[in-house]
């Protein structure tokens, strides 16, 4: 082990002194294909010095190998990572670089400025402070400029270097310089980004990278080392209230109740009041822990423990706020949403919603509008595919604290993580709060569904029938109802077709419609279990994450999945109704189990096999099973 | 308002990412491999539960090719307050007498390193591992995950990898799935080395220069650390004033020539020296995207 650092000599000792109070800087860099923004990530890091000779080996053996320079040092296949990507030649996703100079560290997102790598820029950008955004001083401000520089303002990156690459194929004039600092100007107005530094380069020369370039005089600015190192590293806008979500609670003893996160933005100190949302509540701060000891006072970005001075309900997922300065608290919302799936975001499909330390249950109702990133545009969407991004309302099965995204980052943004496969498949950003959820309150009521369904010696459920088309769903839900109308029992059936005929008339068999035509039959049975009823539910209902939706609306122990069994050939030989016929034929589009896929329930309560009982069987078997777990009780 | 400085912003950042796995998993595990920067993040984790203990055990995942000083810094790591080391070894490999001369180094790391991990992420059901991989150390790396996936086979499919924004971490999975999660990522080697200096975080005396026996082989300089090690006809040990910017096994981990007994001399020579940390791991030579395809695997 080691015993301790040992006097250092001289220059080194002030070296690692000043390397204490190195800043970091966590910039993008965006560009189209070809602009040399690898080539200007490859030229940081070997003037930064960072590269080494096994690298520099490395590469030139790379370089002659898969090089797009006729055998010249590549530093394009310094920051193309993966095989695959260096066989394609192209980078697919973001990749982080680090570098450092004498005042400060940096960490750059290199992500790809190929068409349909929307989702990987927006997942560098979310960290970053700067962005650079390279121009080919022969082409100008592009298509994809424009689309970059979008995306650089809807991810809230404070601060903009727009560099004017490969000066040199324009005889490093002024005029040209000019005019495209002009053009990007007027863009860039247009949407918000006004934080602007331009500087003309060139990336694979070394012009105005880290020193002046004699080829340009007439460029009196920063070069852009000298930019990055210097631009301002305020961590965010000043004077922000304290924000802390809460991450941990920490309970090492009956004595110790500490509440650990980072703290999103202002400052805390001790003795302060702090409001606990979405509760409301409100204590003082009593200490402020770290390992290094207590501290008075802690700044945003700091990983902290908060203990209050009064035993209040905390748990993760909460935010501890100023006092006098708490954010909102709402669960409907506005917001911009990108989508970074290949299945696409649906309206009306329930997702998994973290936002901070709080991960909740968010179903998108509609998507106002989708933003082409290329020329601003909006455009009405029912869906949102990869890469797109849409406005849309969010509806929440319960309260977060929040603020807008432009106001702060940690409480505005969210992701969005599909159930089944728990995939992240979006990415949003809080605009405002919905006032209807602001006002609108659940009345409470003095007759509850416990004592509706006592009056009827039962226990309110919903039995949810879901199996092919001509499983025998129907007929099995009529024989369970008639048995227990028999034993005096009140129920209601809600059969797939006879709905379609009224309440969902106005809806056809595309995915999102399904998914609408779900969510307002479950609407309808919660309203009908909430009157006390037994509730069949004999639908088709495909798609697991409609069924899992489905059961979301009820408490524990209310939603019976049973799972119609019948395979395909066997419904299809029977087609009750003569739909697989003309299914097979092409006349009927998306139909289960043809041209539309049924995903098997994974764990049903009930599994009923019709190869091997009759109907009449299956109900009873569902009668008994009610009884058994004391839906019916006997008269 | 004042700013964090790098290192106070790095090591928030890792705090954030340690507390955000216990939050959210079930059963976390550190995978301690007794370097350099298991200590920092062993360091960090301490940090992060404070005044709590760690609430995860240490895995080390042991080839038994281990420096006999590794050991020892381990069993003594072990005895620190709140800390609680699991060491696994693939005891097939061991009858079936695995080991870097007899089998070379790619065999020894599959069966000795990579499936002894995965048996023993098996036999604890571990849901989540914490490592100490940093994205600057190889290029395959630069696009790992701070949360990385993993099916229930331990693999890494790098096409499917969750995007990761902001500190929105998803850790979600299904049963017998698992993430390998780094808190380091954003770390490079200087910073490594700087926090041990700044915060004194104890590390083995093998990364500073001693005069220890060693041999040539293949350009590099392997320690002859016990009796195991078949030294060629005519080859005799040769004592030389060495230290190790890597530790692994001790036959697969070549030494530099150094004077740097010191930590501050370390971080000096560091800054002049002109290869890379990983020069000096004979696995990584033995073929082009040879890491990329062991994580595929399941090594780490």
């Amino acid at each position: 082990m080691r015993s301790g650092s040992q006097p250092a000599p001289q220059d080194i000792g002030t070296y690692l002194r000043a390397q204490e109070n190195k800043s970091l800087l966590r910039f993008i860099t965006c560009g189209s294909v070809d602009d040399g923004k690898s080539t200007l990530i490859g030229r940081l890091l070997y003037e930064s010095k960072l590269l080494f000779d096994d690298q520099l080996a490395a590469l030139a053996r790379d370089s002659k190998r898969v090089g797009t320079r006729g055998g010249e040092l590549d530093f394009a296949l310094l920051v193309d990572g993966l095989a695959a990507e260096r066989e394609q030649g192209i980078t697919i996703d973001v990749a982080y670089r680090y570098f450092s100079t004498d005042k400060r560290k940096f960490i750059v997102a290199d992500t790809p400025g190929h068409e349909q790598y929307t989702r990987n820029m927006v997942t560098g950008a979310s960290t970053a402070d700067l962005a650079v955004i390279l121009i080919d001083a022969r082409k100008g401000v592009l298509t994809q400029t424009r689309r970059h520089s979008f995306l650089v303002h809807l991810l809230g990156i404070p601060r903009v270097v727009l560099a004017v690459n490969k000066m040199d194929l324009v005889g490093y004039q002024r005029a040209t310089f000019e005019q495209i600092h002009a053009d990007y100007c007027d863009f860039a107005a247009g949407i918000g980004l006004t934080n602007l530094t331009a500087i003309p380069l060139s990336a694979a020369f070394g012009d105005n990278v880290l020193e002046h370039s004699a080829n340009m005089p007439w460029y009196s600015g920063p070069t852009l080392l000298q930019h990055l190192e210097s631009v301002p590293m305020s961590d965010e806008l000043p004077g922000r209230p304290f924000r802390m979500p809460v991450q941990w609670v920490n309970r090492p003893n009956s004595g110790f109740r500490g509440f650990c996160g980072q703290i999103a933005s202002g400052s805390v100190r001790a003795g302060e009041r702090v409001r606990v949302l979405p509760s409301g509540r409100e204590s003082e701060v009593a200490r402020i822990v770290t390992a290094d000891g207590e501290l008075p006072e802690a700044i945003a970005g700091q990983s902290v423990t908060v203990l209050l001075a009064s035993e209040i309900d905390v748990s993760r997922g909460d935010v501890l706020a100023a006092g006098d300065a708490p954010p909102q608290v709402a669960s409907q919302f506005e917001a911009t949403v990108v989508w970074l799936h290949e299945e696409p975001l649906l309206q009306g499909r329930a997702y998994l919603m973290k936002a901070g330390t709080r991960t909740v249950s968010a179903t998108v109702m509609p998507i106002k509008h989708r933003i082409n990133v290329n020329t601003l545009e909006h455009t009405a969407a029912e869906r949102l595919e990869l890469n797109d991004i849409g406005v849309c309302e969010l509806e929440l099965d319960q309260p977060i604290a929040f603020e807008p995204y432009t106001e702060n980052r940690v409480l505005g943004a969210f992701i969005l993580i599909d159930r089944m496969t728990n995939g992240t498949v979006g990415a949003g950003l809080i605009h405002f709060a919905l006032r209807r959820s602001q006002n609108v309150h659940w009345q409470a009521l003095d007759v509850n569904k416990r004592i509706r369904a006592r009056q009827k010696r039962q226990t309110a459920c919903v039995l949810w029938l879901t199996g092919l088309s001509g499983a025998g769903k129907s007929t099995i839900a009529n024989r369970v109802e008639k048995k227990l109308t028999a034993e005096g029992h009140h129920t209601y059936l809600l059969d797939g077709d006879n709905v379609r005929h009224g309440l969902n008339k106005d809806l056809g068999f595309t995915a999102q419609d399904r998914v609408e035509n779900i969510r307002r039959v479950a609407e309808v049975a919660k309203l009908m279990v909430d009157a006390g009823l037994i509730v069949l539910v004999s639908f088709i209902s495909p798609f697991r994450a409609e069924r899992r939706m489905a059961r979301a609306l009820f408490e524990p122990g209310e939603f019976f999945e049973v799972f119609v069994d019948t395979p395909l050939a066997e419904a299809e030989r029977r087609d009750v109704k003569g739909l697989y016929r003309k299914a097979r034929l092409g006349e009927l589009k998306n139909f289960t189990g043809i041209d539309s896929p049924y995903e098997t329930p994974e764990q049903p309560e009930i599994q009923i096999d019709t190869t091997s009982v009759t109907p009449e069987q299956a109900a009873e078997r569902i009668v008994a099973e009610l009884a058994a777990v004391g839906i019916t009780r006997p008269a | 308002m004042p700013s964090l400085t790098h290192l106070k912003r790095l090591e928030s950042e890792s705090i954030h990412i340690f507390r955000e796995v216990i939050a959210e998993c079930v059963k976390p595990v550190m995978l301690y491999s007794i370097g350099k920067d298991s200590a920092v993040m062993l360091h960090l984790a301490l940090k992060a539960f404070h005044p709590a203990p760690l609430p995860f055990p240490l895995l080390h995942v042991d080839t038994t090719w281990k420096f006999r000083a590794m050991y020892e810094f381990r069993d003594a790591t072990a005895k620190r307050p709140g800390v609680e080391l699991i060491v696994y070894i693939n005891q097939d490999g061991v009858r079936a007498g695995i080991g870097p001369f007899a089998h070379g180094s790619q065999v020894h790391t599959d069966v000795m390193k990579t499936q002894a991990l995965r048996q023993a992420l098996d036999k604890y059901g571990f849901d989540a591992a914490f490592g100490g991989a940093r994205r600057d150390e190889e290029q395959s790396r630069a696009k790992e995950r701070v949360f990385s996936f993993r099916s229930t086979q331990h693999h890494w499919d790098p096409r499917q990898q969750r995007p990761e924004l902001w500190a929105l971490f998803n850790t979600r999975k299904h049963a017998g799935e698992s993430l390998r999660v780094f808190p380091l990522s954003n770390w490079t080697e200087l910073d490594v080395w700087q926090y041990i200096w700044q915060e004194n975080v104890p590390i083995p005396a093998l990364y500073l220069a001693a005069v220890r026996p060693v041999v040539k082989r293949d350009g590099m300089l392997i320690m002859v650390d016990d009796e195991r090690m078949p030294l060629k006809p005519g080859e005799r040990p040769m004592m030389k004033k060495v230290r190790f910017r890597t530790l692994g096994c001790y036959p697969l981990t070549g030494a530099i020539e150094s004077e740097a007994e010191t930590l501050p001399a370390i971080i000096e020579e560091m800054l002049q020296a002109r290869t890379s940390e990983r020069q000096g791991r004979v696995i990584d030579l033995d073929s082009t995207a040879t890491m990329e395809m062991k994580k595929r695997e399941g090594y780490f």
